[in-house]
């Protein structure tokens, strides 16, 4: 448990230092091909819907997303950055079970900075090949009040 | 300023005064002129309080709503603000009760919004309280008169309004029985914070011509094509905008389900299933996007149905509440094809997102300039009328002409000066 436990550790550091630098196409690639990637509101989760805010059901519709991002969107110019919290780690069947707080701040180009969104990942992660990937991630945001625009991922 | 003082120098709007989005005393003027004025503002669907007590607190341009069922199985709208010391009556977003209970000083209302309880509104002992005077009646929350169309919740705060099928007109309500043609259920909301005027997101709406410049991912990804027709249809004042596009069917009409056309696109998805549109319509219209005046939009991009309400917080900032929803009769690959669709819009929609941008970017840029002008011509000048494709930005003009009329400024005036 306390190896995978850093283990996992680094994964969410590398997860979360891939978007802050920009690096979209390595961050592709820490998910499984057919990686779930979602983002919704905990006010859906409460009552129960399913509508998310992203949702992509395969790598592939991951890498659509970013190559969108890359080549067709139009959104606020920023950098992000992300403050994680400790892991919380259970071993099940299907793979860790992990789960941890963020903060992402982002920042325009003359340097101000704000909170742009607060939250909990929950995750399954399993070992492929001698490597940590995301076999799902579920963003759950508590600030469902998206702030100007969701384009970069959480 | 004075709201009346800008300058509009020409009276088809085709130029519009910056401090319209900047000025707050504009926006003052506009909470009692356009969202508590002659107009019929979007509360919310009835399939979201189905039951007796079921309520949902909504806002009305700056004013709190409480919009619920009441006994009478009728739907009810009231301020959700106490007529004793102005106090947020209820505090939940959404919920069932059986009656509306300050948190103060108790103060109880009916689900009707009458007040019907105040504690010791005699004293104690013959010490305190009210005086003998004091009359519930005259003390209920301030209510809004609702009207329903099939299923579609509205409300007004004024006394002297045409019925709501004549103030949507034909068109409009057309579009609202289509849309609404059987029992909906809800899939859930989203909510966009913007910081910009909303009356710049009203002007994005009614504006077509942005759709294939700003939201590049219909060109790159080939949604939008040279063999799909559209356009724009306004209500008889042009207050209202719709503006369309439909699949051209050609020989793909035998296939109930089938992808867009890539024709004229330089790059491919690797997964290209969002794209796919189930037609579910018995006409051709594969994106539909009905904004009425002055709070509300109706969406059909796709597959993907929903309602938007516009709710003012600030001169500089707005919300977009999205309630998103599919028919009872869905099956589970429907639920899941909507819910894989919805990626195209919404706050962080692939055809949407850049919306955000675009009103943050002007209403930053104008601030020093109230007195300058927008200017709108794409279209052409003079009445609006419908438009017969999507390079216009006319519909615009006809928002602003109707909501001078209803802020009681005369456009044009320097032409005739």
């Amino acid at each position: 448990m306390p190896e995978h436990y850093f283990q996992l550790q680094m994964l969410l550091d590398l997860y979360a230092r891939l978007i802050d630098e920009d690096r979209l196409e390595e961050w592709v690639e820490l998910f499984t091909p057919e990686g779930r990637y979602e983002i919704i509101s905990r006010e859906n989760l409460a009552q129960g819907f399913a509508l998310p805010l992203m949702l992509c059901e395969n790598r592939n519709q991951i890498a659509d997303r970013v190559m969108s991002l890359r080549k067709a969107n139009i959104y606020n110019i920023h950098t992000d950055r992300h403050i994680l919290s400790q892991l919380h780690v259970e071993a099940t069947p299907e793979g860790w079970q992990v789960g941890a707080n963020y903060a992402l701040f982002q920042t325009d180009q003359v340097g101000v900075s704000r909170l742009y969104s607060v939250g909990r990942y929950d995750d399954l992660v399993r070992e492929v090949d001698g490597r940590l990937l995301f076999v799902s991630k579920r963003v759950i945001v508590d600030t469902g009040a998206v702030p100007s625009l969701l384009a970069t991922p959480i | 300023m004075n709201p009346q003082d800008y300058q509009w120098p020409k009276a088809d709007c085709t130029r519009i005064p910056y401090g319209m989005y900047r000025d707050p005393d504009v926006y003052s003027l506009e909470q009692e002129k356009i969202f508590q004025g002659p107009v019929w503002n979007y509360l919310a669907l009835e399939a979201e309080i189905p039951n007796v007590g079921d309520f949902r607190t909504i806002e009305v341009g700056d004013i709190p709503v409480i919009v619920n069922r009441a006994r009478d199985g009728k739907v009810h709208a009231f301020v959700n603000r106490c007529a004793h010391r102005g106090a947020t009556v209820q505090r939940l977003i959404h919920g069932n009760a059986k009656s509306h209970v300050c948190c103060y000083h108790h103060w109880g209302y009916n689900l009707e919004g009458n007040l019907v309880g105040v504690p010791f509104a005699r004293g104690v002992e013959g010490k305190g309280g009210l005086p003998e005077d004091f009359d519930k009646s005259q003390h209920c929350l301030r209510k809004m008169r609702v009207e329903s169309l099939n299923g579609v919740l509205f409300g007004t705060f004024a006394t002297e309004l045409e019925p709501l099928e004549d103030f949507l007109d034909t068109t409009f309500v057309n579009q609202l029985k289509r849309l609404f043609n059987r029992p909906i259920k809800i899939l859930g909301y989203q909510r966009q914070r913007i910081q910009g005027n909303w009356k710049l997101y009203t002007d994005n709406l009614r504006d077509p011509n942005h759709g294939g410049l700003l939201h590049m991912f219909q060109i790159t990804f080939g949604i939008a094509r040279l063999n799909q027709t559209g356009g724009a249809k306004v209500d008889k004042k042009a207050r209202h905008n719709m503006s369309w596009a439909a699949q051209d069917m050609g020989k793909n009409n035998s296939d109930a389900e089938y992808s867009t056309p890539r024709e004229n696109n330089n790059l491919t998805l690797k997964d290209g299933s969002l794209l796919q549109y189930r037609k579910e319509f018995p006409d051709d219209y594969n994106l539909t996007i009905a904004s009425i005046f002055p709070n509300c939009i109706f969406q059909q991009i796709g597959n993907t149905l929903a309602v938007r309400q516009i709710r003012t917080k600030s001169v500089g900032e707005f919300e977009i509440f999205w309630t998103f929803y599919g028919y009872q009769d869905d099956d589970t690959s429907m639920d899941q094809h909507r819910l894989r669709m919805s990626n195209l819009v919404g706050p962080g929609g692939l055809v949407s997102m850049e919306d955000g941008e675009a009103i943050e970017i002007v209403h930053r840029a104008i601030a020093a300039d109230e007195d300058k002008h927008a200017f709108v011509e794409f279209g052409g000048r003079g009445p609006v009328g419908d438009q017969d494709n999507l390079v216009t930005e006319a519909p615009m003009r006809g928002f602003w002409m109707h909501y001078c009329e209803l802020m009681g400024i005369t456009p044009g005036d320097a032409e005739h000066a």
